[in-house]
């Protein structure tokens, strides 16, 4: 197709230089809150007060130090990063599995099956019947909570089935032909072939998991077994404290210098950047299996 | 004859296809048995309404109390209005802002750049993915009194004590209301975005031909384009009425904005886990999940007479 030049009247470019500055506005509003903990991260507590708003002021390392020295992040981080990696791995094999299995429509029983699953999208039994069961099942500090609950969940398993059936079903059958069994279809076949949901799903899924706080917080009490949100969350409301222990570790230096090395918004900035970091690293290059997966999603509706 | 016809029926002499069948059916009974032991055995602690629920203790051992839960829903039915007011509050609220990913979506077609466009893609979707936690940090950081806010207040002589946003009763459906944008609006655009690359050019052409301008190619081809996925968005959005998800209120929570942030998925937690009256909970979770479903079918049945399709 030819580029053909469009002659926009004085109007249409007013209107697009006011679109594109409310659009670059928000983009900021979206961004800014990021770039200012992360500045704030790496500027003095004293900086802080007086106004860091482009670059770090007084730039210092001393907020992270004091905090990793404390080493509960370290184990937050190394339980947080386990139960992403344990959990989603669970989480899209038992979907696809099944997904899989509800595409073959031989299976006795598939529409009731199926019904079954996608039920429990919209039947919530509530948080305190939830807390019951899992108490009951005996999850308390215990490191399966994390990952057992949420490994059948109906939604991805609607992403993947329609996938699924949008191949084309001469592969199975002559693969079948060929002699192959159910398993060695799925591992063979199939999943070399859904990369991009498999990928779109695994993603969800990861986000899913490091964000996660409720079985967290209800059931695990084990302080080797905490995650980085429920740390987050505890410095984040006893910032005053922490701050406080943490200016008593320190040694030297006149009683202003003390305060001042340590300040509870500092330590809340930074412990903020800490849990956020993860997802900024990763987030650019995987949005597009996000925006994928929405859209597979959005065709089922 | 009698065992000749038993074995006819016996498993052997199935079809291939049946045969298949069932073991199909086996390999998925794990599967079925995770979700009713997951999502449907919860079901049962319902039955707890009726009882004065003690933690730890056999069903045999509680005090039957039969409707007395359900009629303290009544006794306190000034707090549970309250409670329902915030919920509404923030439900409809969101509701009202529906239209909103659309207009930013249209706004984002009309960017010219597609790298400056996919750059804006990137960075307003980032909020969707970090938790409320994270989001709480960011806001203690901005608007808590030592943030951000106050800072460049005082810089301009502003020393109001009370400038703390997060600490006001007033703002706080509004203050949640907007963080709940702040944090959505970019990824529910995509599929306004999706929606919109999937209109025909053929109208566009049409709209040229006859000498519309941009407003009148927004308003004419555009809009009516995005119309299907925005009804779908808004019945959803109905159909949660109740629901508006415990962890933005359960991070916002402080006893100053007590009145106006407590909705009933905060309520539901607060009766059930502060004040252990884990009956009481239960009575308020059953309802609002029978009124959720009641909800949902409705707004299925209204998307099936107006659209043709259902929901579900």
């Amino acid at each position: 197709m030819t580029q053909t030049k469009i002659r926009t009247s004085p109007e249409e470019r007013g209107l697009q230089v006011v679109n594109t500055i409310l659009v670059t506005l928000f983009m900021l509003i979206c961004v800014y809150p990021f770039y200012y903990v992360i500045i704030c991260s790496f500027s003095s507590p004293d900086a802080i007060s007086q106004g860091v708003y482009f670059l770090p002021v007084d730039f210092t390392l001393s907020t992270y130090q004091k905090i990793l020295e404390r080493g509960d992040i370290f184990r937050a981080f190394y339980i947080s990063c386990l139960r992403t990696v344990l959990g989603t791995a669970l989480c899209v094999f038992a979907s696809s599995l099944f997904a899989f299995l509800v595409t073959k429509q031989e299976m006795f029983g598939r529409k009731f099956i199926y019904r079954l699953v996608i039920t429990t999208m919209y039947l919530n039994a509530g948080l305190i019947p939830w807390y019951i069961t899992l108490k009951a099942y005996g999850f308390k500090n215990n490191f399966l909570v994390y990952i057992i609950p949420g490994a059948v969940n109906a939604f991805y398993i609607i992403l993947v089935k329609t996938y699924f059936e949008q191949l084309p079903a001469s592969l199975e059958e002559s693969a079948e032909l060929d002699g192959a069994g159910f398993f060695t279809i799925f591992t063979k076949i199939i999943l070399p072939l859904s990369k991009p949901i498999i990928a779109t799903v695994a993603v969800y899924c990861a986000v899913g998991q490091w964000n996660c706080w409720m079985d967290n917080y209800f059931f695990v009490t084990d302080s080797k077994l905490q995650t980085m949100q429920l740390i987050l969350y505890n410095y984040l409301t006893q910032a005053e404290q922490l701050a406080n222990s943490m200016r008593n570790s320190l040694s030297g230096g006149n009683v202003a210098a003390i305060q001042n090395a340590i300040s509870p918004q500092s330590v809340q900035m930074t412990v903020t950047v800490m849990t956020i970091v993860p997802i900024l690293c990763v987030y650019p290059s995987l949005q597009k299996y996000f925006a994928k997966g929405i859209m597979l999603g959005a065709v089922k509706g | 004859m009698d065992h000749k016809m038993f074995f006819s029926a016996s498993f052997f002499n199935l079809s291939g296809k049946k045969k298949r069948g069932l073991k199909y059916l086996l390999l998925a009974l794990p599967f079925v048995a995770f979700v009713i032991a997951f999502s449907y055995a919860p079901l049962y602690s319902w039955i707890y309404a009726f009882f004065h629920y003690q933690m730890g203790h056999k069903i045999s051992n509680m005090p039957f109390v039969g409707f007395d839960n359900f009629i303290k829903l009544y006794n306190q039915r000034n707090e549970i209005f309250r409670v329902l007011r915030n919920t509404l509050a923030m439900s409809l609220l969101n509701i009202a802002f529906t239209p909103l990913p659309a207009v930013f979506a249209i706004m984002l077609n009309e960017i010219r750049s597609t790298k400056y466009r996919k750059f804006i893609q990137t960075t307003t979707t980032l909020p969707n993915f970090i938790s409320w936690f994270v989001i709480f940090g960011l806001a203690t950081a901005i608007f808590a009194s030592g943030g951000l806010i106050t800072t460049v207040m005082a810089k301009f002589g502003v020393t109001a004590t009370n400038t703390n946003i997060m600490a006001n009763n007033d703002a706080t459906w509004w203050f949640q209301l907007s963080l709940g944008i702040w944090k959505g609006l970019g990824w529910q655009a995509i599929i306004y975005i999706a929606a919109i690359a999937g209109i025909d050019e053929e109208l566009y052409d049409a709209a040229k031909v006859d000498g519309a301008n941009k407003m009148q190619t927004i308003m004419h081809v555009t809009v009516p384009g995005l119309i299907p996925t925005f009804l779908v968005l808004l019945l959803l959005a109905v159909s949660n009425l109740l629901n508006n998800g415990l962890d933005q209120y359960f991070v916002f929570y402080n006893p100053m904005v007590s009145d106006k942030i407590e909705v009933l998925d905060y309520y539901v937690y607060k009766v059930g886990i502060l004040v252990n009256d884990y009956s009481f909970s239960i009575v308020i979770g059953m309802l609002k999940s029978l009124i959720s479903v009641v909800l949902l079918f409705t707004v299925n049945t209204i998307s099936k007479n107006l659209r043709g399709e259902s929901l579900v």
